[in-house]
């Protein structure tokens, strides 16, 4: 055994603030997701694809639908549709993490666990954004959605804040489920909710029992309070509620499940 | 040097102002009905380089996620630089190389490192840390497509980057092959030159001998002997005496001269002893001992005579 030799000076050693947080793991992160092939062509291909088709077409798609035409509000539906496949995926990566060993390696680090979740929230969120994007550049190259410049802004923001309740939906599952197959699992579920929500067919053409099934699920009220800018009637009690309840519904099983998980690894 | 079954057997260090590296005591941790860690007291001082060499199963990674702060100990304390480890790590203190996974595979190794330089208050440069672990060639390399020994690398790149007073590494050669061990441990070598503290486990006696100034031996969660390397191999210079015994006398036992550890397996007792022949005369003239055998080990007996209970591994040494 050698001497001790220079004592440390512990006096220079600090942690760093907010947690670990920093724009250069921000950084990293989205360009991660950018790699990703598979999601990328998921959550940016699929709603612009499902909007061509369903969206040109001539039987329907100049017809007024309140301030603009249906179009409009199928390129609202579908930007909503790939907006929540985003931030579930985004989310959902905290589970390819764990199977990999990452998340266990983090806490060998000074990044505190509530950072790394604001971290994954913003990365999801940044993808959600770029998803709508997507659908409203194609929509304005195409020319056929038509509503005032101003809904444009707003539906887009509201399809865009709103898609925060998957981001929370993503990280639920994500700690839920360890398996590197959670986005394919989740793509599932969300084409169900995405019929439940009324996003692919109008709830008004299910059966009645159905119709009042559908509006309990997660993407019902969502849906509806992201195209009444469009319809501009009142906001109904009922659509708040039900996107209130699944948030806090989603962000409370994240929040237990990632307690859960630090206290175990 | 001491061997021993009891626990704390070096005693608190003195610590003048300096808090110690690690200090463990009287640490345990059971999963379920496992005990894997069974009250282990530690003291590990500045720029001590300390082996942590048992079999698989001693409770070496259970220890050492304790030292991390990755798990609660069921009882006792852990203090590292004299604080909790989860703050000896956010500040930068304390950094570790596991064994395997905790990798992103789709960054590449310089943006892996620029990664987890960001979560550090004032890390070393992200260029300095690739070339003093060597792999500064394939910095723009995917994580995916590194070999293992250049991943392990990449591991003890990421555990430089805060330029840490201590750094644990948990089996940090597994599956490398011997060119690949030798490369690592020549660039952690260099590295502890500086005077950084160092703990690893390692079930490779070689390692443990080739690098550390301390070895400690663990087995079933407790320490069994801890001294130099030297010490250690000074303990492959006695015999063993082998005997069948029934209903053997453990103090009697004990109390032979020139006998330092006895173990009783059923029938059978175990005595090793720096004067062997001492121990055997007794036995034969003061005991019913009968089929008495005489085992002379070598080193690697030894290491593994006291971390192992397995009786097979002894009698590979030559019987007299």
């Amino acid at each position: 055994m050698t001497a001790p030799v220079a004592i440390p000076d512990l006096t220079t050693r600090r942690a760093p603030g907010l947690g670990g947080f920093n724009l250069t793991v921000l950084k990293l992160e989205v360009r991660r997701m950018l790699r990703n092939r598979r999601t990328l062509l998921f959550t940016m291909v699929t709603p612009i694809v499902l909007f061509l088709i369903f969206g040109l077409n001539k039987a329907y798609a100049d017809q007024t639908d309140g301030r603009g035409n249906v179009s409009a509000f199928i390129m609202i539906s579908m930007a909503l549709y790939g907006a929540v496949l985003a931030t579930t995926s985004g989310g959902a990566m905290v589970a390819v993490e764990r199977v990999q060993g990452w998340s266990r390696q983090l806490r060998i680090t000074p990044l505190s666990p509530v950072a790394y979740i604001v971290i994954k929230v913003l990365t999801a969120m940044v993808l959600g954004a770029a998803s709508v994007a997507a659908v409203y550049i194609v929509g304005a190259l195409v020319g056929k959605p038509s509503m005032p410049v101003s809904l444009w802004i707003t539906t887009g923001l509201s399809v865009w804040i709103g898609s925060l309740i998957f981001a929370a939906f993503g990280l639920f599952m994500g700690y839920l489920l360890p398996s590197e197959n959670v986005p394919q699992i989740l793509g599932f579920a969300l084409l169900l909710f995405s019929f439940g929500g009324g996003l692919f067919i109008p709830l008004n053409q299910f059966p009645h029992a159905l119709q009042t099934l559908a509006e309990y699920t997660p993407l019902y009220g969502l849906n509806q309070l992201v195209h009444a800018p469009l319809h501009g009637g009142s906001v109904h009690a009922a659509w708040v509620a039900n996107a209130v309840v699944w948030l806090v519904i989603f962000a409370g099983g994240a929040v237990w499940r990632f307690r859960k998980d630090t206290a175990r690894v | 040097m001491t061997v021993t079954n009891t626990a704390d057997a070096r005693g608190p260090q003195p610590t003048g102002r300096a808090p110690a590296a690690i200090a463990l005591r009287g640490v345990h941790k059971s999963f379920g009905s496992v005990q894997a860690v069974h009250g282990i007291d530690l003291d590990i001082t500045s720029g001590e380089i300390v082996a942590f060499l048992g079999p698989n199963g001693a409770g070496k990674t259970s220890t050492i996620d304790i030292i991390l702060g990755l798990s609660q100990p069921t009882a006792g304390t852990v203090a590292v630089y004299g604080m909790p480890p989860r703050e000896a790590i956010a500040r930068g203190l304390v950094s570790a190389v596991m064994q395997t996974g905790g990798l992103l595979k789709d960054l590449t190794v310089a943006e892996t490192c620029e990664y987890t330089a960001s979560l550090f208050y004032h890390p070393r440069p992200v260029a300095e840390v690739l070339t003093r672990a060597g792999i500064s060639s394939i910095a723009d390399r995917r994580v995916v497509r590194c070999s293992g020994g250049e991943q392990q690398r990449l591991r003890f790149a990421m555990a430089l980057l805060p330029d840490p007073e201590l750094l644990v590494l948990d089996e940090p050669t597994t599956g490398m092959d011997v060119e690949g061990r030798r490369e690592f441990w020549a660039a952690i070598r260099q590295d502890a030159a500086k005077g950084r503290t160092v703990l690893f486990a390692t079930h490779y006696l070689e390692e443990a001998d080739d690098y550390a100034d301390r070895i400690i031996l663990v087995r079933h969660g407790k320490i069994v002997a801890d001294g130099t390397a030297s010490e250690i191999k000074a303990l492959a210079a006695g015999r063993t005496v082998r005997a069948t015994l029934p209903d053997p006398d453990l103090a009697r036992l004990s109390g032979i001269p020139g006998a330092d550890q006895v173990e009783v397996r059923g029938d059978t007792v175990l005595i090793h002893a720096t004067n062997s022949d001492a121990v055997a005369r007794y036995l034969l003239t003061s005991t019913p001992a009968r089929d008495l055998e005489i085992i002379s080990r070598g080193i690697e007996d030894a290491f593994i005579a006291l971390t192992s209970d397995d009786s097979e591994t002894i009698s590979t040494g030559a019987s007299q």
